[in-house]
């Protein structure tokens, strides 16, 4: 196939293919990240790839650029099949990529990171006085000033990404990746890097975009695929798709989930924020000016694509992330947002917590059942004898009681939780959380990886828990999980409260639209 | 009279800190590759012993320093292997290669030669010679630049003058070089290096192995320069103190020269001064000597500054979850 370089938008649709992916499988260890990824990029375009996090954008993209060898499938570049082994096999394929994370070496200088792998000799000397020139001729090209003896550490993201980029370009590549680049930079950067973009996609360079910003997709991109769970859903051309459509893409439906509940009775307010902000130390703002409420007796669903905020905002009702500013108020009673170390706090308040991350942050997995069944609660009279020392009988005999209760396999109060199905030890942690009598239960992802059975089983105990007159806050990506669960719902984009809905006046579409930051028409919605 | 004390002190600091410099260049080659090395101790010694006794068995130093060096280079090979290719725990490694150096010296040297764990006294050829460098007679007569010549300039052996030209040797690898810019990186983000397309696995066994040639050196000179023949436990926590003036250096090779002067002046202080009296106050012996260990303390327990150690340092590169 003879190359048509700088093949403008126009006739992108018959430019050749730059990339194409065909049976990409990669596991790690029991997690599938990859499965049978079939993948067409044309020359000269720009191919967005969205996706939730956990989608395996990054992974397929790393395997692109040899970072990790898939485990199976075939790679072709310009029509020729292509080995990627290591990245020096992705370099000499032409390939460049601009990771999420900065590969920068942070003491080193623009100049030194730019040579580095790509010198012309053993000594540095001839190196550093061609990339300089070079990087002046580059800088006039593509808008792509950087002071080339700035030390990388020392620059803004937004420099030092222009760097990452640089060195792509110093490599000679054709298809540049980019994970991720506007997570961490301002509106007005990615604004320059999407000229950037646009300029060498205009030089006949393909450029592949991973992000899960809808609006970047719609804006930047000329096709756009989407990744859910590990597979590759659709590739769309952009023009003729709509965010919601791409939103519910990446959301996906699943098998429909029915609860049986009764219509709420919600009571007195239990749990309210007040412009609840967060700004994380690279100083994105992750959480902004949040106002919700929760009353006892009602679940209120907090839905959005992964990433939005939801996971900061149960971070910091559960103590353990503090907020930059904002109010959070327990039955009309302050609480100590400025600090991490409140979790023990906020239980004693009567917050119980069920962490999103169950491996990490809801069980020491090296424990025994009966340890984390009572962990947390450890301090408690009934589990606590004076000079600190354990009730182990207590601990174990309650832990039987919570086993049965819980219906948890095999009923072993002594088996580790490492040994447990990620059902069952979803229910060791919700034992714990919801026997020790909350008033309020913030839940994250209550059925991640769990099997539909203990889905149903924990859903109950969670309808349960508000027919009892608790108040419940559930975090979830699965839309159908909260749609299927809430009373009301909140959609979270952007680390904004983007709409807040009654679960019975709404339905997939409009909650679509909010999750990807649009406002839909108020006719459509009463 | 006065200078002639002063010179024998700065000779004596000199001699002292050679192997610790060689052992602290060895350091820097691996920590600035990201492979902490708390076994230069362990081999310096293995290669203290391997040096004596090939020496005194073959009659020839410089066959001794090549047996000492191959067994620092092997026992720099099992580390690398423990921390790079098993990604195992640098720290642990280092310790066991430590404890191995310890008890096999004691056990191959006593079941080789009978002598209580030690090599046989070498003779002249199975040592390395102080150097009458050319000119001392000429000068002798002026009066300073003469005696500087003859007792801290010249009277050195050659061990001294490689290990003081490996300073500005080991600066310009590093910071002239291009294995130099890939080692840097490779110890500070080996992401980074791995993404450019560079073995991170060959770059760190290179730099191990450069660690194992040095320390060969280092401890070749203190049984075939410093002494004359190999005894239990020689290098006497050595290897350490040239850990802390890696540290007190930041990881540079001439402040690790500077260093290294300090503490090989404080050991000349400690051999020369027997007994300190200050007015009616004596200073015991044992104070004197503890100096350098005291020092080495002090400067781990960071009272000399923030000592920023490369970054990736201590981790095994594993770029798969």
């Amino acid at each position: 196939m003879p190359p048509q370089p700088g093949s403008p938008a126009g006739g992108a649709a018959f430019a050749p293919l730059a990339i194409e992916l065909s049976g990409i499988s990669k596991s790690f260890g029991a997690v599938q990240a990859n499965r049978d990824i079939h993948l067409a990029v044309r020359r000269g375009t720009i191919h967005g790839i969205v996706g939730e996090n956990g989608a395996g954008k990054s992974t397929l993209m790393s395997i692109l650029y040899g970072f990790y060898e898939a485990d199976a499938g075939e790679i072709r570049i310009n029509g020729r099949a292509t080995p990627i082994r290591d990245s020096q096999a992705a370099i000499a394929a032409g390939i460049g990529m601009v990771h999420q994370h900065f590969m920068l070496v942070e003491p080193f200088t623009v100049l030194e990171n730019v040579i580095l792998g790509a010198e012309n000799g053993p000594l540095l000397r001839p190196s550093l006085a061609r990339a300089r020139t070079e990087l002046t001729r580059l800088a006039k090209e593509y808008e792509l000033q950087v002071d080339p003896d700035a030390v990388v550490g020392e620059l803004s993201v937004g420099f030092q990404q222009r760097v990452e980029i640089l060195k792509a370009l110093y490599r000679e590549c054709d298809i540049l990746i980019l994970d991720e680049p506007t997570g961490v930079l301002t509106p007005a950067e990615a604004d320059h890097l999407f000229r950037i973009l646009e300029h060498l996609k205009s030089e006949g360079k393909t450029i592949l975009l991973i992000t899960h910003k809808l609006r970047e997709i719609m804006a930047a991109t000329d096709e756009v695929s989407v990744m859910r769970r590990g597979e590759m859903v659709r590739t769309l051309t952009t023009a003729e798709t709509s965010p919601a459509e791409l939103a519910e893409l990446m959301v996906g439906r699943r098998v429909l989930l029915r609860v049986e509940k009764t219509p709420a009775t919600p009571g007195p307010v239990l749990l309210e924020t007040r412009d609840l902000s967060l700004t994380d130390a690279k100083g994105v703002e992750r959480l902004r000016a949040v106002s919700l409420e929760v009353r006892a007796g009602e679940i209120l669903g907090i839905a959005g694509v992964a990433g939005n905020g939801q996971s900061e905002l149960l971070e910091v009702l559960a103590g353990i992330a503090p907020a930059t500013s904002g109010e959070v108020r327990l039955k009309g009673e302050p609480l100590d947002i400025s600090r991490t170390t409140n979790a023990d706090d906020r239980r004693r308040r009567g917050i119980a917590h069920v962490p999103e991350d169950r491996h990490r942050r809801g069980l020491v997995m090296p424990y025994q059942t009966w340890e984390n069944t009572s962990f947390g609660y450890h301090d408690l009279p009934k589990f606590c004898a004076h000079l600190g020392l354990m009730k182990g009988d207590a601990m174990r005999e309650d832990a039987r009681g919570k086993i049965e209760r819980f219906d948890i396999r095999p009923p072993d109060p002594n088996l580790k939780a490492a040994n447990f199905s990620g059902g069952n030890q979803q229910k060791i942690v919700l034992a714990r959380e919801i026997e020790c009598g909350p008033d309020v239960l913030l839940i994250g992802q209550p059925t991640r990886g769990v099997d539909i059975g203990a889905i149903e089983f924990i859903h109950r105990q969670i309808v349960a828990l508000r027919d009892a007159g608790k108040a419940i806050i559930l975090v979830s990506v699965e839309l159908d999980e909260i749609q299927a669960l809430s009373d009301r719902i909140v959609v979270m984009f952007d680390g904004r409260v983007s709409g807040t809905r009654q679960a019975a006046d709404t339905d997939e579409r409009e909650l679509g639209l909010l999750m990807a930051g649009i406002e839909p028409d108020k006719g459509a919605a009463a | 009279m006065e200078l002639e004390i002063l010179l024998q002190i700065a000779g004596s600091s000199l001699r002292l800190a050679t192997p610790l410099l060689l052992a602290c260049l060895a350091g820097l080659y691996s920590e600035r590759a990201g492979i902490f090395d708390i076994g230069l101790e362990g081999k310096m010694l293995a290669a203290a012993f391997m040096a004596g006794a090939v020496a005194a068995v073959t009659g020839s130093a410089w066959v001794g320093l090549l047996a000492g060096i191959a067994a620092s280079m092997v026992l720099s090979l099992i580390h690398g292997l423990a921390s790079i290719t098993l990604k195992g725990n640098q720290l642990i490694s280092g310790v066991a290669i430590n404890f191995l150096a310890s008890g096999l010296t004691a056990l191959v040297g006593q079941n080789w030669f009978h002598q209580g764990g030690q090599t046989p006294q070498l003779t002249a050829g199975g040592r390395f010679l102080a150097l009458e460098l050319p000119l001392t007679e000429t000068l002798a007569p002026i009066p300073v630049i003469g005696p500087i010549y003859q007792h801290l300039i010249s009277g050195h052996n050659i061990l001294v003058y490689l290990a003081l030209a490996a300073v500005p040797a080991t600066w310009w690898v590093l910071f002239r070089t291009r294995f130099g810019l890939r080692l840097r990186a490779v110890g500070e983000n080996p992401g980074a290096v791995d993404t450019a397309g560079i073995s991170v696995v060959r770059l760190r066994y290179a730099a191990v192995l450069i660690c194992g040639l040095l320390c060969g050196i280092a401890g070749a000179y203190l049984s075939t320069g410093m002494a004359a023949g190999f005894v239990r436990e020689m290098t006497a926590g050595k290897g350490f103190i040239a850990l802390a003036a890696l540290i007190f250096a930041k990881w540079r090779p001439w402040p690790a020269l500077g260093a290294c002067l300090l503490f090989g002046f404080l050991e000349a202080i400690g051999i020369r001064y027997q007994g300190i009296t200050i007015g009616s106050i004596v200073i015991p012996v044992q104070f004197m000597q503890a100096l350098p260990y005291i020092l080495t303390v002090v400067i781990l327990a960071g009272f000399v500054g923030k000592a920023v150690p490369p970054k990736a340092g201590g981790r095994p590169y594993v770029k798969e979850r």
